[in-house]
This record gives C-alpha cells, structure tokens and sequence, in this order.
C-alpha cells in the first residue's frame, strides 16, 4: 500500500524509526571492496553514489556523483545469511561423572533486526528458505526465531546488473511481497508502501509527504528499465522434465572440465540451504557442541556414506546442483530454486553461467 | 583405537625432521589448553618443549618435517616402529615441504651455488613426504599446522576415534565467514578453489590471496584455475610458480606446476 | 519446540557380536517415560550420538512391539560406527528418533512377501521378517533372499536356517565367494532368482542393499511379471539432520530421510537407473 514520499534529507527518519521501534538495523556499505549487509545506525553509512559492474566471474565497484544510496544490484550476500547462519550451535551434550550426559538446547537468537535496501530476488528466496525451515511438522527453531523478528526494508531494483536475470523467472525487478516497507528510490527521495501492518506502523511515524504523479510515473519507467536491461534468461520456469531427461547429456562433462567445484554458487545462492552437522568437543572432552554449518553439494562429503561417494565427480556434483536448483526443486517446493539472482554467475571464480548451462542442456525444452 | 582408559596418560611424542619447527609451535602457542592437554597426555619426548626421549614407544607420534638425509630415512622407520598412530603436521612431514623444490630442479647445483664447502652437506637429493617411506595413520595439512587441528586431533584420538579430515576448499570457510571473495571483486590469483580448508581462511580475511600453504583440497581443478589465473594476466610460469611452492610436493600441485613449466619453456 | 534435533540419553543394555566388524546394540532410554513413548515401525531408523564425536542413522532392528529394548545392529565402518563398536553394557549414548518412512506392512497382508538383501542390507529387513513371522497368518508365502560377497559377511546364519524351516518359508542364500562349510548357493543371488516360489500377481516385494544388486533385482522381477508397484526398496544417502532439512540424502526431488528411506519402485524408477544422483 503507498503511504507516502520520503524526501531523501529525511532518510535518516526511517532508521532512527526503526531503531526507537527496537531494531538493530542493517544495511548496505561498502566493505572489502563489495557491497555487504552491516549494521549501520546513519544515512552516511549507506553506499551512496556506488555503482557495480558485474559479469561472470567478476565484481568491481565504483564511486559515482550519484545521490541515490540504492543505485547498485545486489553484493554477494542475501539475506541468507541473517536467517540462515552460516554456523550455528544447535544443542550442547555434557559427559556427567558416572558416564551419563546431559543434552541442553541453545536458547535460539532473540536478536530484532532491520534489513533496509532488500531486493525482490532475494525476498522471492526468504519465500523459499522459509518453505524450507518453517516446513510442518517442526519448523526449525533458530530460522523461525530469526524470521520471525527480522522487519524488512525492499528497494524496488532501479540497477540490475548484467548478471541478473529475474525477469526470466518472475522474481522482479520489483517487490511484489515479503516485506514491511518497500521504497523506490528516486533522486530527491523515496517513494513508501507498506506491506504489512508492522511496515504500517513505522511509516506512520516517518511523517511522508504526498506522492506526486511525477514521482510516480518516475518509479514505474525506472522499474520497466530495469527490467528492459536484463538479457539473460533461462530456458523455461520449469525445467524439471527437460534436466530428468538429459542426466547423461556430454554438457555436464564439459562444465566440470571447467568448475572448480569449490562451492562458492551454492554458498552465494540465497535458495540453497544444505548444511552440515559438525562436532565440536571441548579438549578436556567434559563438554561437546553440535553445530551446523553450510555445506555444499560440490563437496565430496556431502554425498558420502559408508566409505562411498555418492557424487565422485564434479561431473555429478554439478548435476546435482543444477538439476535440484531448476528442477527437483518443483517437486519439493512447487517452484524453481532459482530466483535469478544471478550471484552464482559473478561470484563464481571461473564465471560459469547457470542460464547458460542450463541453456545447453535444455536446448528446445519449452515451459512444462 | 579404543577409548582411553581412566586414569591412564597416553604417550605422545613429537619429532622434528627437515622442517622449521613452526608446525611444533601450534602445540606451545595454546596458552591454557597446553596445561590442559599436558594433564591429558605424557609429553614423552619433545625437544623444543623440553622432555628428551626419542626412542620412546608411544601411543601418539606427531612428526613435523621432511625426510632429506639418509639418517631421516633410518630415523624415520623407527618411530613408526615405537608409534601406535603417527600423525604428520605440516607441509613439510606432509608433502616434503618448500625444501621438496630440489627434487624438481639439480640439487647438487643449489648446493654448490649456496655453501662453500658443498661436501659438508649430507643431504639427499630429494626431500620427500613420511609417507612416502612409513605407513601414516593421518596427515594434517598446513604451513604452518594451527593449533585448533592438533586439539581436535588429539580429542578424537582420546576418544578412540579417527579425527576428522577437513578437505574441503577454502572457499567453503572464505564464504561460510562471509568474506568478500579477494578473485572476483579484486582479480588477486587466489589458490582457494583448490586448496584444502582448515586455515579459517586466514589470507582472504585479510584481503589477501590464499597461497596454497594447506595443499591440495579433494578433487582440485588445476586447469581450470590455472585457465582463470591466465585470464587475469598472470603469466604461466608465475601460476607454476605457485603451485611449485610450500606443497609443490603434492601430487596435483606437482603435475599442475610442471605443466606450466615445461608447456612455456 | 527447540528440541526439534535434541538427541535423548539411552542406555546400552546389552550388546551382540555378529561378526567380526558387525555387532548389535540394545538400547533403552534413560528416561523411562521416554522409554515408555517411544514407538516405532519396522523399516525405519534413529540417529545414534556418539559423544563428542558425531551422529549417524542406523535402522531399528527389533521387534516394534517389544517394548522392553529396541536393538541396532551396525556395521563399524566409518568414524562413528568404529566408535559406536566400543561401547559396552552400561555405556550412555544419544538417540533421536524414529524417523523416514519404514516397510508398507499393511499393504503386504493378505500377499505373498519376497524380502531380498544384500550384505548388511539384512539388517533394517529382519526386522520385517521377524514382524512377519510372528504375524504369520496374516501373510502368505515368505520368501527371504539374501546375498552377500563372502560367505564370511553373513551375519545371522542361524536365523536363516531356522526361517528356513518355518512352512510357507523359503530361503534361498548366496554368496559371490564361497567357503568349505557354506551350505547354500555360491555365486550371484540373482542366480537364485528362478527358484523362488512365488506368485507375481499378489507378492510384494522388499528389497535392501547395494544399488547395483537392486537395479539387477528390479529388472529379474519385473520379467517374471511383478508389477513396479509392488516393489519397495529401502534407499540409503548421507542424513545429517534426519529431518530432512540438511540437504544431504536428496535423490532427485527426495528426502529420503523424510519421504523415504522406503520407496516405492515406481516412484523412484528413473533415478534408480543412473549412477551417482
């Protein structure tokens, strides 16, 4: 719902907003040369006037005289790894003086926080991981007590990179759900719809001015740019039966003649979701920690069971990948995994393009 | 391996071979835990340390180093002979080490280019793997070994368990810290899609490249990254050379390095 | 519920050799209300903790209706199962569980039941056997088949004799390599195949081992007219969370830890015939 337009000098109401209302707020700024997500308490801390250019395998950052804070595609993370954390202490066992031990959970994060400058592929992914994590029976406790305390900002995409390609599978370039606020970003300041009752809430207090026609019909054209720029795609929405088919197809032998099989796709992928369990046990052996930490199918561990690997090569691991990225995926969350993000194609070290394998392996495939 | 019975103090020796002694530093920078762990296990034989007692029957041999005089290759047959399980640390014990370049190159040369009196030098003319000479029941990678790898290895081996083999990439830790990948946003000829995790990622966390000081991971694509290095106009002889460096003794580096090497002579 | 993935303390009550690497765990839960709770089918598995050294899923062996033990039987071949070998009687471990779907028994009344396993494959199989063969006028004819690679490997040669002379009980064992006081067949199970007395119309089938010995299996049956339906097959992948959350077990769009590890033949047919998915 449109509340209202926020002139871009009284930006720093949104966060102060969102800090009286309980929120650590995190952001996007410049670090290591990329745009990340930290914690950020002022509107100077946002990247602005920053731009990136992006291609496979490839990720450079420039200041421009720009005064948008929001005028770049995405960095390599998503949200991911605010929900889903890259490690985690799940229960911690202690070895009791007669030889019993005792289990004790730790206690899930309590922290409340605010993510500004939110895409629409990567809340098009939180759908997903929260399919994933939240699933009945049990949804998981640590994802569940971060979700349910995290209060997202959207940015409409004015920026996509050539990488991207959610167009190709109807993840935006705009917000279409999934978050509190969502802001498209003008010149002279912000354009504010609600989302939910919480986003409501703290609009209501960011005192907006009215929304002009101009200001309008601006965020529409800079949206349908955004989405002209895009030119990657990907065969189909579905590709399920056309991957099913071709498992034994000599492309998947040619991409492992050139993936390193290192697992940065799956780790920059905000859909992908394997983990590991790792032991930790103290060296006075009195106490122990399980954890899990992101794992990835490009592991040899990660199909490993009783002295065989499943998945021996990297001509099997990428299959695996790819054929449950665009394919298992309809069958266990009614949809692709694939939000076309497109981080598995700059942050990849050798530049492999999923569209493009996918491309290959599918040629002539045509929406199920 | 069976668990450790109370009461009893496992024997553990560490042994020292053709290295620089920082692998055998990993066990006296841990501070506390080295109070802790003497109260686990008998340091039996430690030179730096302390106790001296090569010949020891043990139930846990640590051996940093490589084998690269004629004594070694005797030295080294009998502490696998007074070992229960032998651990390697380091590049050095665990692929011959820096020091492994001479098998590659005319070793009689370096000498009689470096000392004066080259007779006096009773080295071999390879500097070689333990491996390669005695049965090893687990190598721990790294130059150096850190010391979270000779805890967890020493905790499992207390429990009577293998310990883990970490030999995933380290890409996989680089991103698990979220660590802005030093290749992509900055073009640095980064060794991390190849090498072996356990470091924590140490050199990207710095915003420097990873220089293979762990060895080889599982299933390394050479090629592949050697294709990409070339792209970042990075001459092959330069991307031999750093596959040619601590662990140029380990099969995949070897062959990867050579490749450059010998295509562009 | 933040318990989702907390293991329980269980008791090692009693422990079996079976063979040199193969042995039998019998656990109860400390806590006996937990104890008292805990119920589960043939076919499915829990995960075992081994303090401070890790968690693996090993099937329940035993009877879903003796509620004194429920009993795993494993084979020490990895970190975990090597350290799960040295526990004794007395000796505490974690247990999560039952999990996965187990064996169709209630689909199975009433037919002939044609049980086939390779190595330790047996082991979430006797389960069903034993379930069988205490419900035996529920069932028709039992047929147990069962191949190993060296007559060594057979665990629970006794208990194959003695099915052996149960009525409408067939069994028929195989082993790729034989030795001198092996009693039954030497060579490929799938030999045995022929001999097998049952009626493709109403058996259902269960099946557990090596993917390649069930791929050929498959194929034998259906040639002899058993329909894709009527075959199970209990799969096996890496499950770390058992809750099918961690990725690991997925075969194709599967979780076999949460969808399976049962199957029906049908709805796993094309992925069962590539190798390494």
């Amino acid at each position: 719902m449109e509340t209202g337009f926020l002139p871009r000098g009284r930006f720093q109401g949104l966060l102060d907003a969102l800090h009286r209302a309980g929120y650590r707020c995190f952001g996007p700024q410049v670090r290591d040369g990329a745009i990340v997500y930290a914690a950020v308490s002022a509107s100077e801390d946002l990247p602005q006037g920053m731009r990136d250019h992006q291609s496979p395998g490839y990720y450079r950052l420039e200041r421009t005289s720009s005064l948008r804070y929001f005028g770049w595609a995405n960095g390599p993370q998503a949200l991911k790894p605010l929900v889903f954390a890259p490690h985690e202490v799940l229960w911690r066992a202690r070895r009791l003086p007669d030889g019993g031990i005792e289990f004790s959970t730790e206690p899930p994060s309590t922290d409340k926080l605010a993510v500004i400058g939110v895409r629409a592929c990567d809340l098009a992914a939180l759908a997903l991981q929260d399919r994933h994590f939240l699933a009945a029976p049990q949804s998981d406790p640590h994802y569940a007590a971060r979700r349910a305390r995290l209060f997202v900002v959207a940015v409409h995409c004015s920026d996509p990179s050539d990488t991207c390609f959610c167009v190709s599978t109807g993840d935006g370039p705009q917000a279409s759900a999934g978050f509190d606020l969502a802001l498209s970003e003008l010149d002279d300041g912000f354009l504010v719809e609600s989302g939910t009752a919480l986003g409501a809430g703290v609009a209501a207090a960011l005192e907006l001015e009215v929304v002009s026609a101009e200001a309008r019909a601006a965020a529409a054209r800079q949206i349908e740019a955004a989405r002209e720029r895009q030119h990657r795609r990907l065969p189909s929405r579905n590709l399920r039966a056309a991957l099913f088919a071709n498992l034994e197809h000599p492309r998947w032998e040619d991409v492992a003649g050139r993936c390193l099989a290192c697992g940065n796709c799956t780790s920059v992928c905000p859909t992908c979701f394997c983990h590991a369990g790792i032991e930790s046990p103290g060296l006075s052996g009195e106490t122990s920690m399980h954890a899990r930490a992101w794992d990835s199918c490009f592991t040899q561990g990660h199909s490993y069971i009783n002295s065989v690997t499943v998945r021996s090569d990297t001509r099997a691991r990428y299959r695996q990948w790819l054929t449950h990225k665009l394919g298992s995926w309809h069958e266990q969350f009614g949809r692709s995994g694939c939000v076309g993000c497109g981080r598995c194609i700059s942050w990849c070290p050798v530049g492999i393009d999923i569209t493009e394998e996918a491309g290959a392996v599918c040629a002539g495939a045509a929406d199920e | 391996m069976t668990p450790v019975a109370a009461g009893y103090k496992p024997q553990v020796a560490v042994h020292k071979f053709a290295s620089c002694d920082g692998c055998q530093l990993a066990f006296l920078n841990l501070g506390e835990d080295l109070l802790l762990l003497s109260s686990l296990v008998e340091f039996v034989h430690f030179a730096e340390a302390g106790p001296v007692n090569p010949e020891a029957p043990v139930d846990i041999a640590f051996v940093e180093g490589s084998i690269s005089t004629a004594k070694d290759v005797e030295r080294i047959q009998l502490v696998r002979a007074r070992s229960r399980f032998l651990v390697t640390i380091g590049a050095c014990a665990t692929a011959g080490g820096l020091q492994a370049l001479r098998n590659l190159a005319d070793g009689q040369a370096w000498i009689a280019d470096i000392y004066a009196i080259p007779a006096y030098v009773e080295s071999l003319m390879s500097s070689t793997a333990v491996a390669q000479h005695v049965k090893v029941d687990l190598e721990l990678w790294g130059c150096p070994v850190s010391s979270r790898q000779l805890v967890a290895a020493v905790r499992a081996l207390l429990f009577g368990v293998a310990p883990v083999e970490e030999r995933d990439k380290v890409c996989m830790e680089c991103k698990r810290s979220q660590i802005v990948c030093v290749m992509v946003a900055h073009g640095l000829p980064c060794m991390g899609p190849v090498t072996r995790t356990g470091c924590g990622a140490l050199c990207p966390s710095f915003g420097r490249d990873c220089y293979a000081c762990y060895g080889p991971a599982e299933n390394p694509n050479t090629q592949a990254l050697t294709r990409r290095l070339e792209g970042l106009g990075i001459a092959p002889a330069a991307i031999g050379r750093r596959f040619l460096s601590i662990n140029n003794g380990a099969a995949p580096f070897t062959e990867a390095g050579l490749r450059l090497m010998h295509d562009h002579d | 519920m933040n318990e989702l993935l907390l293991p329980h303390e269980a008791e090692v009550v009693e422990r079996v050799n079976e063979s040199p690497t193969i042995f039998t765990l019998r656990l109860q839960f400390c806590d006996q209300s937990k104890h008292a709770r805990y119920r589960f089918t043939p076919g499915q598995f829990n995960m075992l903790y081994l303090y401070g050294v890790g968690e693996v899923p090993i099937s329940v062996v035993s009877d879903p209706q003796d509620d004194t033990l429920f009993d795993h039987t494993i084979r020490a071949v990895g970190r975990v199962t090597r350290g799960l070998a040295q526990l004794r009687v007395g000796d505490r471990l974690g247990i999560r569980g039952p999990y996965g779907h187990g064996w169709p028994l209630r689909e199975a009344e009433g037919r002939d039941v044609l049980i086939i396993t390779g190595g330790l494959g047996c082991a979430p199989a006797v389960s069903v056997i034993n379930y069988v063969t205490r419900r035996r006028q529920h069932f028709g004819e039992l047929v147990i088949v069962q191949g190993v690679k060296h007559a060594d490997d057979l665990i629970w040669a006794e208990r194959y004799r003695r099915w052996s002379t149960l009525e409408h009980t067939q069994v028929l064992v195989a082993a790729d390599v034989g030795n001198t006081l092996w009693p039954w067949h030497v060579g490929r199970v799938t030999d045995l195949f022929s001999q097998m007395h049952i009626d493709p119309r109403k058996t259902i089938v269960m099946m557990c081992g090596p993917e390649g010995m069930m791929r050929i299996a498959v194929d034998r049956l259906r040639e002899r007219g058993i329909d894709d339906s009527a075959m199970w097959l209990s799969m096996e992948r890496s499950m770390q969370c058992a809750v099918g959350r961690c990725g690991h077990c997925q075969f194709g769009g599967k979780f076999v830890c949460r969808d399976g590890p049962v199957f029906n033949y049908a709805e796993i047919k094309v992925l069962l015939s590539v190798r390494g998915i």
